[in-house]
C-alpha cells in the first residue's frame, strides 16, 4: 500500500514538475552555449529560448517535446555538412529560427527541419536559406507549418531538394509560408487530409505545389507564380482547390496546373492568368470546373483523352489564344453558362444568355493537336478563314462540345 | 535619282490616296486606343491588320502608279538620265510615301496615347519596321509585274493574284504540306517555309517579341532554339531585307534591258 503511494506520489510531482516548464536561455555569454547542450539539459515540455546570435551546428536531435524559440531570429548555420534538425518526439515546436547552409547529398536527402515519425509539432515562422530540403515531414501527423519563409537558390533540378515535403503524413496545416527557388515548392507524397492556404510559390524550378498519391487534400487562396511549372497534382483523389491564384507560369513547356489522373476534385473560384496552357488535364474524371477565370493563356484548358464526366459551368474565357484543346471526337463534358470573349452570338430575348451555341474548340487548335508546328500559323489570316468556316460548319471538331448556353456577359 | 524620286513623292503625297490612306490609319489608330487603351493589346490587333493591308496597299498603289506614270516614264526615257534612276527614283517616291502614311498615321495617335511612357514601344517600333518592310517589298514586286506585263489588266491581276497567293493561299498550302507530312519531323521545315513568304516572315517577327512566343516553343527543341532565343530574331530580319533587296535588284536588271 505505501508503495503504491509513493508511487501515485511521484507520478503526480513528476507529472506537475512537467506541467511547470521551464525556460532555458541560451546565448552566447549564457551557461548553455549551443542548442545541443540546451537539449541535451532540458526536461520535457520545457522551452529553449535561443537568443540572437550565430550557432554552428547541423544534426541537432530533438527527442523530447520542447519548444525551440528564437529572439530576434537567431541563425543557425549548418556549414553544409548535414541536416539540422531531427524531430523524432511529438509535440515539439520550433519557432522564430533562421537556418542557413543545409548540407547537399545525393545520397540522403539532408533537410533543414525534419519530422520524423512525430504528431503535434509546430514549425512557425521559420526563414530557411542556402538550403537542400527545407521542411521535411515523414510519417508525422496533426501538425501545423506557417508562416515559414524558404529562400532556395536553386539552379539544377537533380541538385535540389524541396521546400516543403510531407511522406506519409495526415492531417498537416501548411499555411501562410512563402517559398521560393527550391525544386518543388510544397511537394506531398501519401499525404492525406493537408490543408494548404494562403502560401505563396514563385520561382522553383519545378512545380509550385506537387500532389502524388495524396488524397482528401485542399489548397486555398494561394499564389502560384513564375514555376516551372505551377501545380501538378497526379494521381489523387478527392482534392479541393479553391481561390488560387496561377500567373505567369510562361514557359515552352509550361502550365499553371496540372491535372493527371485525378478523380472527384473540385476546382473552384481560381484564377488562370498569363500561362502557356492553365488547365492541363489527362485522364481525370468527375471534375467540377467552377466560378475560374482563364485570361490570356496559351491555351486556357488542354484536354488530352480519357476525360470523362466533367463540368466547366459558369467559368470566364477572356483573350486565351485557344480555349480549349481537344484531341478526341468524342465529348462526355459539359460546358454550360461559361463566358466566352470570342462569343459573336446575339441575345434576343435580352436573358443574359447567348441564343447561338459557342463552340470552344477551334479548328486551329484541333489541327494543332494534329500536326504541332502547325503552330507558326498562329495569327494568319488563312487560319482565321478556315476557323470561321469550321465555326459555321463543325467538320472537324467534336460537333457536340458545345456551350449552348454562353454568357453575354463576364461572370463576377 | 534624287530628283526623280523628289517628283514622285511630292506628286504622290499630294494625291488624295495617300490622303485616305494616312487617314485610315490614323483613325484606325485612335479608335483602338478609344476602344481599349493598352498600347501592347493594341499592338496585337495592329499587327493583324498589318499584315494583311499594307502588303494589298503596297501591290495595289505600285502597279497603278507605275501605269499611270508610263507617259511620264517615257518622256523621261528621252533624256539623257540612267534608266535605273528613273525607275529607282519612282519606285522609292511610292514606296517612302506610302511608308510615311503608315508611320505617321499609326504613330500620331500612339505617341498621342503615351506610348513613350509605355514599356510596348519596342513591339510598336519593331511593328512600323516590319509595315516598312512589307510596304517596300510588295511595291517592289509590283514594279516587277508592271514592267513585266504591258496589259495593264494582266498587271493588275497577278498583283492582286501576288497579294492573294502570299497572304491566303501560300499558308494553305503550308498548312496541306505539314498535314500530308505528319509522319516527319517538320521542325525545319516548317521554319523554312516561313522565311519564303514576306507576309509570314513579317507575323513571325512580331510574334517573336510578343509574349506569345512561348506558345511557339511548345512544340519542339527547334522552334525553342529559334523562337527563344535572338537567332529568329536576327534571321527573320536578314531574310526581310534580303526580300527587299531581291526584287529591287531585279528591277534595276529588267529596267535596263527592256525595250520601250
Amino acid at each position: 500500500m505505501r508503495q503504491i503511494i509513493i508511487i501515485f506520489l511521484t507520478c503526480l510531482f513528476v507529472s506537475l514538475s512537467g506541467l511547470k516548464a521551464q525556460s532555458l536561455v541560451i546565448c552566447d555569454q549564457c551557461e548553455l552555449k549551443t542548442i545541443k547542450e540546451g537539449i541535451a539539459v532540458a526536461q520535457d515540455h520545457d522551452t529553449l529560448l535561443i537568443r540572437k546570435g550565430t550557432y554552428r551546428e547541423f544534426n541537432i536531435l530533438i527527442d523530447k517535446p520542447l519548444t525551440l524559440l528564437g529572439v530576434d531570429s537567431p541563425v543557425i548555420d549548418g556549414q553544409d555538412k548535414g541536416e539540422i534538425f531531427r524531430i523524432v518526439s511529438d509535440s515539439v515546436t520550433i519557432d522564430g529560427l533562421s537556418i542557413i547552409n543545409v548540407g547537399t547529398s545525393y545520397t540522403s536527402d539532408y533537410a533543414a527541419i525534419r519530422v520524423v515519425k512525430s504528431d503535434h509539432f509546430a514549425i512557425r515562422n521559420v526563414v530557411l536559406e542556402k538550403l537542400f530540403f527545407g521542411i521535411y515531414l515523414e510519417r508525422s501527423n496533426n501538425g501545423i507549418v506557417s508562416n515559414n519563409k524558404i529562400l532556395g537558390d536553386a539552379q539544377d533540378e537533380y541538385n535540389s531538394g524541396n521546400g516543403i515535403q510531407l511522406w506519409y503524413s495526415k492531417n498537416v496545416v501548411v499555411e501562410g509560408n512563402i517559398v521560393q527557388g527550391v525544386r518543388d515548392g510544397i511537394y506531398l507524397e501519401f499525404a492525406d487530409n493537408i490543408s494548404i492556404s494562403k502560401n505563396h510559390s514563385r520561382d522553383n524550378l519545378r512545380y509550385g505545389l506537387h500532389f502524388m498519391f495524396s488524397n482528401d487534400d485542399s489548397y486555398e487562396d494561394n499564389i502560384f507564380e513564375n514555376n516551372g511549372a505551377g501545380v501538378a497534382v497526379m494521381f489523387s483523389k478527392r482534392i479541393k482547390m479553391e481561390r488560387n491564384i496561377f500567373r505567369r507560369n510562361w514557359g515552352t513547356a509550361s502550365f499553371g496546373l496540372l491535372l493527371k489522373e485525378i478523380n472527384d476534385a473540385e476546382i473552384l473560384g481560381n484564377t488562370f492568368e498569363k500561362n502557356t496552357i492553365g488547365i492541363n488535364v489527362e485522364g481525370s474524371n468527375r471534375i467540377n470546373y467552377l466560378n475560374n477565370n482563364f485570361v490570356e493563356n496559351g491555351w486556357a484548358v488542354k484536354i488530352m483523352g480519357a476525360c470523362y464526366t466533367n463540368t466547366f459551368r459558369n467559368n470566364n474565357f477572356i483573350y486565351n489564344s485557344f480555349d480549349i484543346s481537344y484531341n478526341s471526337k468524342l465529348n462526355d463534358n459539359v460546358f454550360d453558362q461559361n463566358y466566352w470573349s470570342d462569343y459573336t452570338g446575339y441575345d434576343l430575348d435580352r436573358d443574359g444568355i447567348g441564343d447561338v451555341p459557342y463552340r470552344p474548340v477551334k479548328l486551329f487548335s484541333y489541327i494543332v493537336n494534329r500536326s504541332p508546328e502547325t503552330i507558326v500559323l498562329l495569327r494568319s489570316l488563312f487560319m482565321d478563314i478556315i476557323d470561321f468556316s469550321e465555326k459555321v460548319s463543325p467538320v472537324f471538331t467534336p460537333d457536340k462540345l458545345a456551350d449552348t448556353r454562353p454568357l453575354m456577359k463576364k461572370k463576377i | 535619282m534624287g530628283k526623280i524620286l523628289k517628283y514622285s513623292f511630292y506628286d504622290l503625297i499630294r494625291s488624295r490616296w495617300s490622303y485616305i490612306y494616312f487617314m485610315f490609319y490614323l483613325l484606325l489608330g485612335f479608335v483602338l486606343f478609344f476602344l481599349n487603351n493598352d498600347v501592347s493589346k493594341a499592338v496585337i490587333t495592329l499587327m493583324n491588320i498589318i499584315i494583311v493591308l499594307v502588303p494589298l496597299i503596297g501591290t495595289i498603289f505600285g502597279v497603278m502608279y507605275y501605269y499611270n506614270s508610263r507617259e511620264f516614264t517615257e518622256l523621261l526615257l528621252a533624256q539623257p538620265i540612267k534608266r535605273s534612276s528613273i525607275f529607282l527614283g519612282q519606285y522609292f517616291g511610292v514606296a517612302s510615301s506610302l511608308t510615311l502614311s503608315l508611320v505617321l498615321g499609326l504613330g500620331i495617335p500612339f505617341v498621342l496615347y503615351g506610348l513613350f511612357r509605355s514599356d510596348a514601344i519596342f513591339d510598336f517600333s519593331l511593328l512600323l519596321i516590319t509595315g516598312a518592310f512589307l510596304t517596300l517589298i510588295f511595291t517592289a514586286l509590283s514594279f516587277n509585274i508592271a514592267l513585266s506585263n504591258e496589259n495593264k489588266i494582266k498587271g493588275f491581276g497577278y498583283s492582286v493574284l501576288l497579294w492573294l497567293f502570299m497572304a491566303v493561299i501560300y499558308d494553305g498550302l503550308f498548312l496541306i504540306t505539314l498535314i500530308l507530312f505528319e509522319e516527319y519531323p517538320l521542325d525545319t521545315f516548317s521554319l523554312v517555309a516561313t522565311m519564303f513568304n514576306p507576309i509570314d516572315l513579317s507575323r513571325t517577327l512580331i510574334l517573336l517579341k510578343l509574349d506569345i512566343s512561348a506558345l511557339l516553343g511548345y512544340t519542339g527543341a527547334i522552334f525553342k532554339q529559334f523562337f527563344g532565343t535572338n537567332t529568329g530574331f536576327v534571321i527573320s530580319i536578314l531574310m526581310l531585307i534580303l526580300w527587299t533587296i531581291l526584287p529591287i535588284w531585279r528591277l534595276v536588271y529588267k529596267a535596263k534591258r527592256k525595250d520601250f
